[in-house]
């Protein structure tokens, strides 16, 4: 045999919650050689994960393999029994998780959990492994190799958790390690630390690997060769150099576009309005009891200000825990500041919502992250929009379902949708549903926060160009939460930097990276994955130093 | 991290100790408002006025109300449970055979109940929608739905009516061997068991689903861990704290909640002795009934609670 991985017609079935049997993996043939990365890449639901499962012999609930054959090192892992896949598992291939901060047992520490994988197969004795452990945590960067396994998973950073994840699966010295998109759910900062970590283990151990992603920037650094999977199907394999440079099938060419968005295409100039929209100033907000230097226990936001021109849209970037969520929360009067202004419009408002007279809640609105839990499961569709036409507007029956169809006309979405629950539609259509909603009260202020973080490149690229298209036809200003700085960069006229709950810097979108400005927006610049292969390795070690405020934020 | 824990143990511990208080301050006022006073009570229908007022001089009872009760809960504290109004014997001597009675049964019926019931619960969650698991979940909530007397006469009916196997009381002051004490104890210890293990199984199955669907049981099953170890060694460890407190508040209806099995198998334990105090208005007895019950609910819940706290990675 020629591969150490052959799969072959592979096909996947899945069971409905109504008992029905639908094919989510149609008839898929791949090879992975000695050695060599294969990344799978493909939006949600196009069967990546499952398929990279199926090489561990494993299905999620509900599904199972209904035929072809997955073939490791000589074995078919679909036709095995349990127990022969088990004892593969771990030491034949082996498994990197999407989220460690999930996959990591909370009630043990970490040693054990990584030592787990000798001790199941009966590899080496304790002491042997810990030690091992102790070298793997040295290869992948970690700090405090010698202690740090003692820590419980709830003690480590995310980024440090996906590394430690990477010792679990190399312990056993597979052939082959699955990688299920392990850096997601990290920031673009510490994502690099984590994909440098990844790949001179890699190429250490010689094993080959299965990279699971949606973003092909982080793939191209990786990878030898890139499938691109939809609907179940290969649409396309090639080396990682052919792909990018010479896509041949159109959903590749929609891929490799949602990476790098075209810039912000030109915003009327309607600068009306004689003042700005909204002003920020001076605000504080946290939690816990307020301290006698007028700080909270907790404090979220220090002391900040900004504003938002009419008509102009405002990007607030930052990592995660850095307070841009909790910002857009202030602003809107869910979470009240503890002292500071915020004025719309030159009036002032209350700190609370619940304060704010009805007009001043109706023209600033906020849509969040996740449409799922934004949305009423239990609400059609229709009634979703209907509520806020009824009770800013005062809307009802025939004038009411007209305004719906027209909101549903605005965001792209078919007016058959009106009666659907929220359950039924897809990742990209709830979100426009989650916009539409927001729309409804006519606002001239939107908060946008993170609403494409959860949707795929291609979806996500869509929605963008939905609010820039909204914003000419309604003139609109929104204010784009984000940690995703290409993006905020091709929406937004400016955009406020957060570290710690502090702005540090406000820039022009073309000024990142800039000499002259803030070292933390360098390295965000910096820190922004490239299509370019050889992004990675070119990058000076300076680009990754350890910001000093990243140690705080990162527990 | 290791004093937090001692922190969120001693104020669970304090939050258990005013628990304590508010529930015999309540006890205590909610007898004193029974209709009818003691003192005509006791002394029945020939009873001069003179002596009705002697009597409420010597029994406190014509001191202000909170007064009374000071006395009552310092009695308590010191040990001392007053004297029974209906025959004059100290409480303490009136409860403590019984209430060994019905420890003894509780304890019988835990040592039988728990490990079947989280056994049962734990298979039905691995076996997660097989045969198995419907037919132990479709049982439980017949269980459940079944009220406790019912089960209680139909076990009398069967054992000892048709098959003639047991008999229908039980006379636990008489056992002398071990064969005597089996006899005793089946039916009571059968029909306890049925009406808590349902709520025990019901509740690990879910506490085990939940961890065995989290990314870390799907983690070590694709480690290579066998099913019996994702289950023992990652799934159980985090079940534990929600387990616990259903085995405790399934143990504490054992206390207080077993008036009706003791009644109908007349076996003479805490809860038929109250239920006789509150037909002779014996008032020390009802309240020190009422104390102990409350008393072992919070003992038991109290317990469960520090074990989730102790057992919660996050604190350590």
């Amino acid at each position: 045999m020629a591969h150490l991985v052959e799969i072959r017609g592979l096909r996947v079935e899945a069971k409905t919650d109504s008992g029905r049997r639908i094919e989510i993996i149609r008839g898929v043939d791949l090879d992975v050689a000695d050695g060599e990365i294969l990344a799978l890449i493909g939006e949600s639901g196009s069967g990546k994960t499952t398929i990279a499962l199926s090489l561990l012999g494993y299905t999620r609930a509900g599904c199972r393999i209904a035929g072809g054959s997955v073939t490791v090192d000589g074995r078919d892992m679909a036709a095995l029994p349990e127990a022969e896949r088990a004892a593969l598992r771990g030491t034949m291939v082996a498994y990197i998780p999407q989220s460690a901060a999930a996959a990591f047992n909370p009630s043990r520490t970490v040693m054990e959990q990584v030592i787990e994988v000798a001790r199941i197969h009966d590899l080496m004795p304790p002491d042997a492994a810990r030690a091992r452990a102790v070298e793997l945590f040295r290869a992948l960067a970690l700090p405090e190799p010698e202690t740090i396994g003692a820590r419980y998973p709830h003690q480590v950073s995310g980024g440090q958790l996906q590394r430690l994840s990477a010792a679990m699966a190399l312990i056993g010295a597979p052939k082959l390690v699955i990688f299920d998109e392990p850096t997601t759910a990290l920031d673009v900062t510490t994502q690099i630390e984590v994909l440098r970590a990844f790949k001179a283990v890699m190429k250490e151990s010689r094993a080959a690997g299965v990279y699971v992603s949606h973003d092909l920037a982080v793939v191209a650094q990786i990878a030898d060769r890139i499938a691109v999977l939809k609907g179940g199907e290969v649409q396309e394999v090639g080396a990682t150099g052919q792909i990018l440079a010479r896509p041949t099938h159109p959903y590749t060419r929609a891929l490799l576009d949602a990476v790098e968005p075209s810039a912000g295409a030109a915003r009327p100039a309607e600068a009306a309005g004689p003042g700005p929209l909204l002003e920020v100033t001076e605000v504080v907000a946290g939690y816990g009891r307020i301290g006698p230097d007028g700080m909270p226990l907790v404090p979220a936001i220090r002391r900040v200000s900004l504003t938002v021109e009419r008509g102009r849209n405002l990007g607030i970037i930052g990592e995660s825990g850095c307070g841009k969520s909790t910002l857009a929360r202030v602003i809107a009067g869910i979470l009240p500041p503890v002292s500071g202004r915020i004025a719309l419009d030159g009036t002032p408002l209350a700190p609370a919502a619940a304060q704010r007279p009805r007009d001043a809640l109706r023209r600033l609105q906020i849509v969040f992250q996740l449409a799922d839990t934004a949305l009423n499961p239990a609400k059609a569709v229709g009634e979703i929009l209907g509520r806020p036409l009824t009770f800013y507007h005062g809307q009802r029956g025939r004038a009411r379902e007209a305004r719906i169809d027209r909101l549903l006309d605005m965001v792209r979405l078919p007016r058959a949708l009106k009666t659907r629950l929220p359950g039924e539609l897809s990742g990209g259509q709830k979100q426009r549903v989650n916009l539409a909603r927001a729309l409804a009260a006519e606002p001239e202020l939107v908060i946008c926060d993170e609403i494409t973080s959860a949707l795929d490149s291609v979806v996500a690229a869509a929605i963008i160009e939905l609010l820039g298209e909204l914003q000419r036809e309604l003139g609109l200003s929104y204010i784009f939460i984000s940690h995703d700085l290409a993006m905020v960069q091709s929406i937004c006229d400016r955009i406020a930097v957060m570290v710690a709950g502090e702005k540090i810097e406000e820039l022009a979108p073309g000024d990142f990276g800039a000499p002259g400005t803030h070292p933390y927006s360098r390295l965000l610049h910096a820190s922004m994955p490239k299509l370019d292969p050889g992004w990675l390795d070119g990058l000076g070690r300076d680009a990754a130093v350890e910001w000093p405020v990243r140690a705080g934020a990162a527990s | 991290m290791k004093s937090q824990i001692a922190y969120l143990v001693l104020n669970r511990m304090a939050a258990a100790l005013v628990t304590l208080l508010v529930v015999s301050f309540t006890i205590f006022f909610a007898t004193a408002m029974l209709p009818g006073d003691v003192a005509e009570v006791l002394l029945g229908q020939a009873a001069t006025p003179e002596a009705v007022a002697g009597l409420r001089t010597a029994m406190h009872l014509d001191e202000p109300a909170i007064l009374r009760f000071l006395r009552w809960i310092g009695g308590l504290a010191t040990g001392d449970l007053g004297t029974s109004y209906a025959n004059a014997i100290p409480v303490a001597k009136l409860i403590g055979g019984r209430l060994a009675n019905t420890l003894k049964l509780a304890a019988v019926t835990a040592v039988v109940s728990v490990p079947v019931a989280l056994g049962l619960g734990i298979l039905a969650a691995v076996l997660r929608g097989t045969l198995f698991d419907r037919v132990v979940t479709a049982l439980t909530i017949g269980v459940i739905s079944v009220p406790e007397f019912m089960i209680a006469t139909s076990a009398v009916l069967l054992f000892s009516v048709y098959l003639k196997w047991l008999p229908a009381l039980s006379f636990a002051n008489e056992v002398q061997s071990l064969g005597q004490l089996l006899r005793v104890f089946v039916m009571p210890v059968l029909t306890l068991s049925f009406v808590i293990s349902a709520q025990m199984i019901r509740m690990t199955r879910a506490a085990v689903v939940e961890a065995l669907d989290k990314p870390y049981a799907e983690m070590a099953l694709l480690k290579g861990a066998s099913r019996t170890r994702v289950v023992l060694r990652h799934a159980l460890p985090n079940a534990l704290g929600p387990i616990v407190n259903a085995v405790a508040l399934s143990l504490s209806y054992l206390l207080g909640g077993v008036i009706i099995v003791e009644t109908i198998f007349n076996y003479p334990g805490i809860a038929k002795l109250m239920v006789d105090a509150v037909s002779t208005r014996d008032l020390p007895l009802i309240q020190t009934c009422a104390m102990i019950f409350c008393l072992g609910y919070l003992l038991l819940i109290t317990i469960a609670d520090i074990v989730a706290i102790v057992s919660n990675p996050r604190l350590r």
